[in-house]
């Protein structure tokens, strides 16, 4: 079968993956969010649509994935995040749309015949089989010889540090092992594409951080594009080139995890990824009125909707006059962090705002506040109404 | 916790109940298979063990024995074909059919043995359906006598009646498998044939062994079959087992024989629980 690289049996040695050089694509962050340039793109899903009955779970999706690129899918439960994940493994088939790998089509093909493996949910590991034998389990439907099979899955065990469990069956191991041996079950296939499916999700904290550590740098180490699909946005924002916020089935926002934090779209992606003040105003001939507060903004006139991130609004130190906005406030609450401290503070005029700061230590109940103009970033209502459709 | 006299009044009814109406009667059929008859027909009370050398001496009880086995082997060989696809069918393509195709596959049992039994006398013999059939679409000139009174008959009775016990354990096994096991096989490029062989078949081997054990143990133990539908030729052990206890009033020995198919039945569940445990992996 022609699914996997044949690779002449005397130079595995010499590297397991293709070589990492395809990391070269990264995306130019706020230039076309959704494509990448057509030289370095793998995977291109067109006009995606699928419903189940008549629930629509994805609506025209478009999104196109880099070679080397690590892509998080990010959404709520519901968003259609997996049944996304689930088309391109060829799972699940769209209703509308179609998938091109390398401008071939993908979609017609049953999942045993795509270049794409996945890494499931709960590792979906044969527990009849040992852990070397899942991770061979590929290798030997693909008819390869016995002594390729058991070099590649020496080499494959050994990456993810597992080599010493290769006689052990499943249910005898952890689930953070589990975890790595699904992960050199699929990679093992040099698969053109690797999917995800939150597999960190069964993991306590500190090992689902060590793990998303790790799998970043192996991902950079194989040089293989990863489709990451979670639902925890600080494990996309550590983890992901690119991420493509999903929501009732649309996609809200796809960029890199700076811009999408620091230039969030709408106010879902705003409120949905990090923490924000979502500030409602009137634009009218060049300034903005939020509640009390004022200041000159380049926008037509209209009402108007700011994400202002808590870290943003600073202690007021310099001298009225510089062209920051002034607040006075009420501290209301804080919520201890550690490393900072999150505020809440209530204005004369009923606005509360969220700030974080480095530990407050002072006792001062009056705040003095200020913020930048530039760091309220006019944001798009995000549609209520498609919610109960 | 349970107090004391909670725990002894739901324990005891039942042990009363397997001691009075299970070992007991295995006890005295224990004892009566080293007792034997006088020429007055009377129960002899002393021990012996000629019981048990008549069994290996007399060739028709060990024959029976074996055309016995033979019958219950092919009986589990044709129910695992018939009951092993029809459960694949119904855990992995019947879609919305399903519960309604294994109530099907479940009210057959509701009916009487006997009147199964007859149906398949009534479909095989010299006037029956089939031979009918086959003469009325000039297939044949006289009726077919090997259809019934035969081995034949037997396995086919045998088959209809316990395929349903094949049947039910291989469902419940391939019910269980995972369906994420499923599309990861696919997933790492296993066709759907390759599927069957590497991970559903090997993930349902419990089921085929308690199936198929049902299916042996079930038929191996039969007489109705044999005593409706087998004539000469297709008598088995329980059948001489029946006679012995009947008309020819030889307890003792028809005893010993009960005691030697125990023993093989035991041996034989003893055997398959331990391969069905080499074979599950939860």
């Amino acid at each position: 079968m022609g699914r996997h690289l044949a690779g002449s049996g005397e130079s595995v040695s010499l590297s397991l993956f293709v070589s990492a050089n395809t990391m070269a694509s990264v995306t130019q962050p706020g230039v076309t969010p959704g494509t990448v340039r057509a030289t370095a793109c793998l995977l291109s899903i067109r006009n995606i649509a699928k419903s189940f009955g008549r629930m629509p779970v994805l609506r025209n999706i478009s999104l196109d994935i880099a070679e080397g690129e690590f892509l998080t899918i990010l959404g709520e439960s519901g968003s259609g995040k997996t049944t996304l994940l689930r088309i391109i493994g060829g799972f699940e088939t769209a209703d509308s749309g179609e998938i091109l790998m390398s401008g071939e089509r993908l979609d017609p093909l049953p999942p045993y015949r795509r270049r794409v493996n996945t890494v499931f949910q709960h590792y979906a590991l044969f527990p009849h089989l040992t852990v070397a034998e899942n991770v061979g389990y590929g290798l030997r439907v693909a008819k390869l010889s016995k002594r390729e099979i058991a070099s590649r899955v020496e080499q494959a065990l050994a990456m993810v540090k597992m080599a010493a469990y290769a006689g052990s069956k499943p249910s005898k191991i952890s689930g953070g092992q589990q975890q790595r041996v699904a992960l050199a079950r699929a990679l093992v296939n040099r698969p053109r594409l690797l999917l995800l499916d939150e597999p960190l999700s069964a993991l306590d904290a500190n090992l689902r951080r060590q793990m998303q550590v790790e799998l970043k740098s192996l991902q950079r180490e194989v040089g293989i594009s990863f489709v990451f699909v979670t639902h925890d946005q600080d494990e996309a924002m550590v983890m992901a080139d690119r991420i493509a916020l999903l929501r009732l089935g649309e996609l809200e926002q796809v960029a890199s995890p700076r811009e999408i934090y620091s230039r969030p779209a709408t106010a879902y992606t705003a409120q949905f990824i990090g923490h924000t003040n979502l500030l409602r105003g009137e634009v009218k001939g060049g300034i903005v009125r939020c509640h009390s507060l004022s200041w000159h903004v380049d926008l037509p006139d209209g009402p108007v909707l700011f994400s202002l991130r808590p870290e943003n609004i600073r202690f007021s130190a310099g001298p009225l006059g510089s062209n920051a906005v002034h607040v006075r406030a009420r501290l209301r609450t804080r919520i201890f962090h550690g490393a900072t401290e999150l505020l809440q503070a209530e204005c004369a005029d009923g606005l509360v705002l969220s700030l974080r700061t480095a530990s407050y230590e002072d006792r001062h109940v009056d705040l003095d506040l200020e913020f930048a103009p530039g760091d309220a970033i006019p944001v798009r209502e995000s549609d209520e109404l498609k919610k109960r459709n | 916790m349970y107090s004391r006299a909670y725990r002894a009044a739901i324990t005891l009814p039942p042990l009363f109940w397997v001691a009075l109406f299970l070992l007991l009667p295995y006890a005295l059929l224990f004892c009566y298979s080293f007792w034997s008859v006088s020429p007055f027909q009377t129960i002899v009370h002393s021990w012996t063990l000629n019981n048990y050398r008549e069994l290996f001496r007399v060739n028709v009880y060990l024959q029976t024995l074996f055309r016995s086995m033979w019958i219950a082997a092919r009986v589990t060989i044709f129910s695992l074909l018939l009951g092993y696809p029809l459960a694949y069918y119904l855990s992995f393509a019947a879609g919305a059919k399903k519960d309604f195709l294994y109530q099907l596959v479940i009210i057959p049992l509701w009916v009487s043995y006997l009147v199964r039994a007859y149906a398949w006398k009534t479909i095989l013999g010299s006037d029956g359906v089939l031979n009918t059939l086959l003469q009325y679409v000039h297939l044949t000139t006289h009726p077919l006598n090997f259809l019934l009174y035969s081995p034949f008959a037997v396995v086919l009775t045998l088959t209809h009646i316990y395929t349903p016990f094949a049947f039910l354990p291989i469902y419940a096994s391939l019910e269980h498998i995972p369906r994420n096991l499923i599309e990861a096989s696919h997933d790492l490029g296993a066709s759907p044939l390759q599927t069957f062989w590497r991970v559903i078949l090997p993930l349902s081997i419990p089921g085929v062994l308690a199936g198929a054990t049902f299916a042996f143990v079930l038929s191996l133990g039969d007489f109705l079959a044999p005593l409706l539908l087998g004539g000469p030729s297709g008598i088995m052990i329980s059948n001489i087992v029946v006679s012995l206890f009947g008309a020819a009033y030889n307890w003792p020995l028809g005893a010993a024989i009960s005691f030697g198919m125990l023993v093989l039945v035991v041996g034989l569940l003893f055997l398959s629980e331990k391969l069905e445990k080499k074979w599950s992996f939860r």
